[in-house]
C-alpha cells in the first residue's frame, strides 16, 4: 500500500440549500465507504478560501490565491491505495465531480525506494 | 449525528429572514450572500467533520459571524437600518444587539414579517407565492420550477423582479401594527393557499415536490396561528383544511405519480393523525360572524375525511357547502365542484344537467377535469361511447404526464 493525497477544487456556490444538504451527505457516505475499505489515512481538512502567499526572497505577502474559485484547492485528504490507479479509481467517488470540480491524486514521495 | 430532512431549506429561510430584518430590505441581495456562504461552509467543515451537536445553531452563529465580519468592513459603504447604525457606532452593543435578535422568538416573528413582505399588493399573486418558496423555503430557482412546472428562464427572469419590488418597499412590513396586519392578512393567507394547493392539485409528477408543497404551506400557516393577530378564524379554517386534504394526498398521488380519483382511492392510507387535528382546527374555527371560504373548503374535506366509503359520503351535506362557497366565491371550479357533488347525490343525469347549466363554459374549456366530469356521468350512464369522446378532450388537454396517464386509463376503463 503506498500514500496519495487527494487535493479538492471547485465550488458550487450557486447550489441550492436542498442540493447542498444532499452534497454533504453525499460526502459523508463517500468517506465512510473510503474508511470502511481501509482506503482513507486522514480525513484531512478543508480549507478557507483566502489566505496569504508569501512569495520570493523578498518574502512579500500578499492577499490569496488569487486563482479562478475552480482553481483553488478546498481541502485535502490522506489516502491509502495499491497504486496510483487505484487511487484516480478511488477518486471517481468524489462528490465534488458532480459540481463540476476535480480531484488532483499525487503520491507521497516514499522514504524507501 | 444524522441531519433532519431538509434542515438546510428551513434554516435558509430562517436565517435569510433574520438577517433581511438586521440589514434591512434594501439589503435582502446581501443577507442571501450571508446565508448562502453559511452553507458552503457547512458544507465544507461538515463533510470533513460530521453534523456538530446543534446543526441549526452552528448555521446561525456562522451566518451571524459573516454578518458582523461584513458590516464591520463596510461599516461606511452602506447603509443600514437607523437603528443598526446606531450600534454599529460601538462594537460591544452590536455584538449584544445581534444576540438578541438570533433569539428563537425574535425569529419566528422575522419569517413572518418576510412572509408578509412577500406579498406586497404590488406583486401578483403568483409571484408571491414564488417569493416565499424562494425566501422563506429555502427553494432555489430550480426548485420552484420544478414546483410551478414552468421553465427555469422564467423562474429565473420573475423572481429577481419580484424581489426588485420587495427591496424598493423600503421597510420590511410592521406586523405589530393592528390595522396593517389585519389588512394584509387575507393576501397572505390566500398566498399560502395557493401554496398549498400547487401541491395538491398541481401539476408536478414527483409525489415528494407535492407533498414538501404542501407541508410548507402549513409551516408557514403555523406561524400564523402563533401570533395573536393572526390567530384568527379563518387562518384556524386555512389551517384545517390543509390538515384535512395532506391527510388524504398519499392516496391521491401514489409514490409512482399516479393520480387516483377519490372514487378509487386506497382510504385505509389517510392520515388519521391528520384528519384529527384537522377537525380540531375547525372547531376553532367556528368562532365570530365571518364565514370564510377556507371555512367552507375545510368544511368540505371534513365531509370528505370523516366517509368511510365514497357511498357513505354525505353528498347532501357537500352540496350544500358547495352552493354556500358560491356565493362566496363563484368561480367555474366551485361550479363545477357543485355539479359533480349533485350528480353524486341525485344521479348521473342530473349531474350532467349540472354541468351543462354552469355558466360560462367557456372559462373551463382548457381544464381537462371538466371533459372528464362529463365522460364520468356519461359512463355511470352506461354511455361508454360518448364517455370516451369526453375523456379523450380531457386527455388532449392534460398538463401533465400524471394527468395523462389517469385519462388513459379511464378511456380503458370504458372500453371494458
Amino acid at each position: 500500500m503506498s500514500d496519495f493525497t487527494f487535493l479538492y477544487r471547485g465550488r458550487d456556490t450557486n447550489a441550492s440549500p436542498e442540493q447542498m444538504q444532499k452534497t454533504m451527505e453525499k460526502w459523508r457516505t463517500w468517506f465512510k465507504q473510503l474508511g470502511e475499505q481501509g482506503h482513507l489515512k486522514d480525513i484531512g481538512h478543508p480549507l478557507e478560501h483566502s489566505g496569504k502567499v508569501v512569495r520570493g526572497k523578498q518574502k512579500s505577502v500578499t492577499d490569496g490565491p488569487f486563482a479562478e474559485a475552480k482553481d483553488v484547492v478546498g481541502g485535502f485528504t490522506l489516502i491509502q491505495a495499491r497504486d496510483l490507479e487505484q487511487a484516480a479509481e478511488l477518486s471517481k467517488g468524489c462528490p465534488i465531480l458532480e459540481a463540476g470540480g476535480s480531484v488532483e491524486v499525487r503520491p507521497i514521495q516514499a522514504i524507501n525506494m | 449525528m444524522e441531519l433532519t430532512d431538509h434542515l438546510f431549506r428551513h434554516e435558509a429561510g430562517r436565517m435569510v429572514a433574520v438577517l433581511t430584518r438586521i440589514f434591512g430590505v434594501h439589503n435582502l441581495a446581501l443577507a442571501e450572500d450571508v446565508v448562502q456562504d453559511a452553507f458552503c461552509r457547512a458544507l465544507e467543515v461538515w463533510s470533513f467533520r460530521g453534523v456538530p451537536e446543534n446543526p441549526s445553531a452552528w448555521l446561525m452563529t456562522a451566518a451571524k459571524n459573516r454578518a458582523l465580519d461584513l458590516m464591520r468592513r463596510e461599516k461606511t459603504a452602506r447603509t443600514y437600518e437607523p437603528e443598526l447604525s446606531r450600534w454599529l457606532q460601538s462594537e460591544w452593543t452590536l455584538a449584544s444587539e445581534l444576540q438578541e435578535m438570533f433569539a428563537d422568538n425574535a425569529i419566528r416573528d422575522d419569517q413572518l414579517r418576510m412572509m408578509f413582505s412577500c406579498c406586497h399588493p404590488r406583486l401578483p399573486e403568483e409571484a408571491q407565492v414564488m417569493l416565499i418558496l424562494n425566501i422563506l423555503c429555502g427553494f432555489g430557482v430550480n426548485e420552484v420550477a420544478s414546483a410551478f412546472v414552468t421553465t427555469y428562464t422564467a423562474v429565473e427572469k420573475r423572481i429577481p423582479r419580484a424581489k426588485k419590488v420587495l427591496a424598493g418597499s423600503n421597510k420590511l412590513f410592521d406586523t405589530h401594527a393592528p390595522a396593517d396586519f389585519s389588512a394584509r392578512l387575507p393576501a397572505v393567507q390566500r398566498a399560502l393557499y395557493l401554496l398549498f394547493n400547487e401541491g395538491y392539485h398541481g401539476a408536478s409528477v414527483e409525489f415528494a415536490v407535492r407533498a414538501e408543497l404542501c407541508d410548507e404551506a402549513m409551516r408557514l400557516t403555523k406561524l400564523l396561528l402563533e401570533h395573536s393577530l393572526g390567530a384568527i378564524p379563518s387562518s384556524y379554517a386555512l389551517s384545517a383544511l390543509m390538515c384535512l386534504n395532506r391527510a388524504r394526498l398519499p392516496a391521491r398521488v401514489d409514490a409512482s405519480g399516479k393520480l387516483n380519483s377519490l372514487f378509487d382511492q386506497d382510504r385505509s392510507l389517510w392520515d388519521k393523525e391528520l384528519i384529527d387535528e384537522g377537525l380540531q382546527l375547525l372547531n376553532l374555527s367556528a368562532e365570530g360572524a365571518e364565514l370564510t371560504e377556507y371555512h367552507v373548503e375545510a368544511g368540505i374535506a371534513a365531509v370528505h375525511a370523516s366517509a368511510t366509503t365514497m357511498q357513505s359520503t354525505d353528498w347532501q351535506e357537500i352540496v350544500s357547502l358547495y352552493d354556500t362557497l358560491m356565493t362566496i366565491r363563484p368561480t367555474p371550479i366551485v361550479a363545477l365542484n357543485r355539479a359533480i357533488a349533485i350528480g353524486q347525490r341525485d344521479g348521473a343525469e342530473c349531474g350532467l344537467q349540472e354541468l351543462r347549466a354552469i355558466s360560462d363554459p367557456d372559462r373551463l374549456a382548457k381544464y381537462p377535469f371538466y371533459y372528464a366530469a362529463f365522460g364520468e356521468f356519461e359512463l355511470q350512464n352506461g354511455r361508454a361511447e360518448n364517455a370516451i369522446r369526453h375523456f379523450e378532450i380531457a386527455l388532449k388537454l392534460a398538463r401533465s404526464p400524471m394527468e395523462r396517464q389517469f385519462f388513459e386509463n379511464r378511456i380503458l376503463g370504458c372500453q371494458q
